[in-house]
């Protein structure tokens, strides 16, 4: 059941040119970055053999990519999520999805699971970019699936994030608006909290992020998104329990 | 009849909004192949009612059965028997027929190899063969009515719930669908909501009478027409009496 509706959900966004549109101008913006990167190791490859412990690169071309990446998935998420619950009120669809026989569970999984797999082409994409590098030398392959796995685990969280801000309203464009507001404040909170210490920072997803960014998988960074994604997909569940309770 | 020949019953069925009581107290019974009207003017709670038989809507007190199952103890279950169109056809315009119906159907468990057989019989009933391959949204309302019912069909429900079915429709198309209707009577039975008192008259076999959430009157509508009783002398008389006393 949740693959039924998570196919819905891709085939809905891809007979829209909406998709085709944001894989295109992503990928775009990363190959730009790429081949900016590339340009600039191969101007500095000389310098860089006088240094002892010389960047690789893999730090020099790829790292900078997956840090655009991570911004630029905050500024494309919310697009992407607002019209997940938030569509499907506005068009008196829900009663369809709530009258068949599947549990609510499977409705806010199938439309999670369905924008992930849309994130994992994006994240493959990406993935190529290194990948390609892979014909003329070696690349640190630890650092690039580090980076990937950050990266979904990040997409997983903002689509999550999303998922919810899209269940409490009946109007995409609010979702959106909503969704990016909240991404910002979560990315800004680290700068803003130098005094407070570390509590307030740990929230930063994008500051959990650049552990994954540096190569070092951090066991409670993983267990902070994870939580993340559980928390707002039953958060998403229980609005919806909620709305055919309380009406 | 045994119990086992009801598909629906709805028990002492209430739900609040906050202050508002939106219905109390309503009892149906749906036997198999029945079709029942739910009369009543607008705001009795007859989509109240619907949400609550589809399971789209959880009653604050009462209990509905389907097919014996408990719909609110084993909603999945009981919701397999279900066949629901809402007062707003639920439909993704970004779809074609085939693929919102072929979606329709696996949702409700239609087995892959059945799907579509599933599919041509629902689209030749309700004469959908020509469109589909269009999108939904560039149909007209008729067209999207008939692709509504066509959902609530497609699994072959024994409960077959549909709230104004013949809204916004033309004459001929609402004759085309009251046609329908009879046709899925003989198979599944059916609960229609509407306010259009000649559409009991033509398709239901017994009718309910809603008014300011209550049922105020209930007949089969054979002994009507023996007794030449006239629908819409009674609904005037249960629908506006009570008003006024409302208003007394």
């Amino acid at each position: 059941m949740i693959l039924t509706i998570a196919a819905k959900e891709i085939k809905i966004l891809f007979v829209s040119p909406l998709a085709w549109v944001f894989l295109a101008v992503v990928q775009l913006i990363f190959t730009w970055v790429f081949l900016g990167r590339l340009d600039a190791f191969i101007e500095l490859q000389s310098q860089l053999m006088l240094i002892s412990n010389p960047p690789g690169a893999t730090e020099v071309i790829i790292v900078p990519i997956y840090a655009v990446a991570s911004i630029v998935l905050l500024m494309v998420t919310p697009l992407l999520t607002m019209r997940l619950m938030a569509e499907e009120w506005r068009n008196h669809t829900m009663p369809l999805l709530i009258a068949a026989p599947v549990t609510v569970t499977a409705i806010v999984l199938g439309k999670f699971v369905g924008l992930m797999i849309f994130f994992l082409i994006i994240i493959f994409l990406i993935g190529l970019l290194p990948f390609s590098l892979f014909l003329g030398g070696t690349m640190d392959l630890g650092l690039i699936l580090s980076n990937t796995m950050g990266l979904l685990l990040l997409a997983a969280s903002f689509v999550s994030l999303g998922l919810y801000v899209s269940s409490l309203t009946t109007h995409p464009a609010i979702a959106a608006a909503g969704t990016l507001g909240i991404l910002m404040m979560l990315w800004i909170v680290d700068i803003v909290s130098t005094d407070l210490g570390d509590l307030l920072s740990n929230l930063s997803l994008l500051k959990h992020y650049e552990q994954f960014n540096r190569g070092m998988i951090d066991s409670f960074s993983v267990v902070f998104f994870m939580l993340f994604v559980i928390s707002f997909l039953v958060l998403t569940i229980r609005r919806l329990d909620g709305s055919r309770l309380h009406g | 009849m045994n119990e086992f020949a009801c598909t629906l019953i709805a028990h002492d069925l209430s739900r609040r909004f906050s202050q508002y009581t939106a219905v109390q107290g309503i009892e149906i019974e749906l036997k198999q192949g029945e079709v029942l009207g739910l009369l009543g003017p607008n705001g009795a709670g007859k989509s109240t009612t619907m949400q609550m038989l589809s399971g789209n809507l959880a009653p604050t007190r009462g209990s509905i059965q389907i097919c014996g199952i408990d719909l609110l103890d084993y909603p999945e279950t009981a919701k397999q028997y279900i066949g629901y169109l809402p007062e707003i056809p639920p439909l993704y315009k970004e779809l074609t027929v085939d693929e919102y119906l072929r979606f329709v159907a696996k949702l409700h468990r239609v087995e892959s190899s059945q799907i579509l057989d599933a599919l041509a019989r629902v689209k030749d009933r309700c004469g959908l063969n020509q469109v589909g391959k269009k999108l939904i949204g560039i149909l007209s309302k008729g067209f999207q009515q008939r692709v509504g019912i066509a959902q609530a069909i497609i699994h072959q429900p024994k409960v077959i719930i549909l709230d104004e079915p013949s809204v916004g429709l033309d004459p001929n198309q609402i004759r085309e669908i009251r046609e329908l209707i009879r046709e899925l009577g003989k198979t599944a039975s059916i609960i229609l909501s509407t306010h259009i008192l000649s559409e009991v008259e033509t398709i239901c076999d017994r009718v309910q009478i809603l008014n300011k959430g209550g049922i105020v009157y209930s007949a089969v509508l054979s002994d009507l027409k023996r007794k030449s009783i006239n629908l819409e002398q009674v609904f005037e008389q249960f629908t506006l009496k009570k008003e006024l006393i409302g208003d007394y």
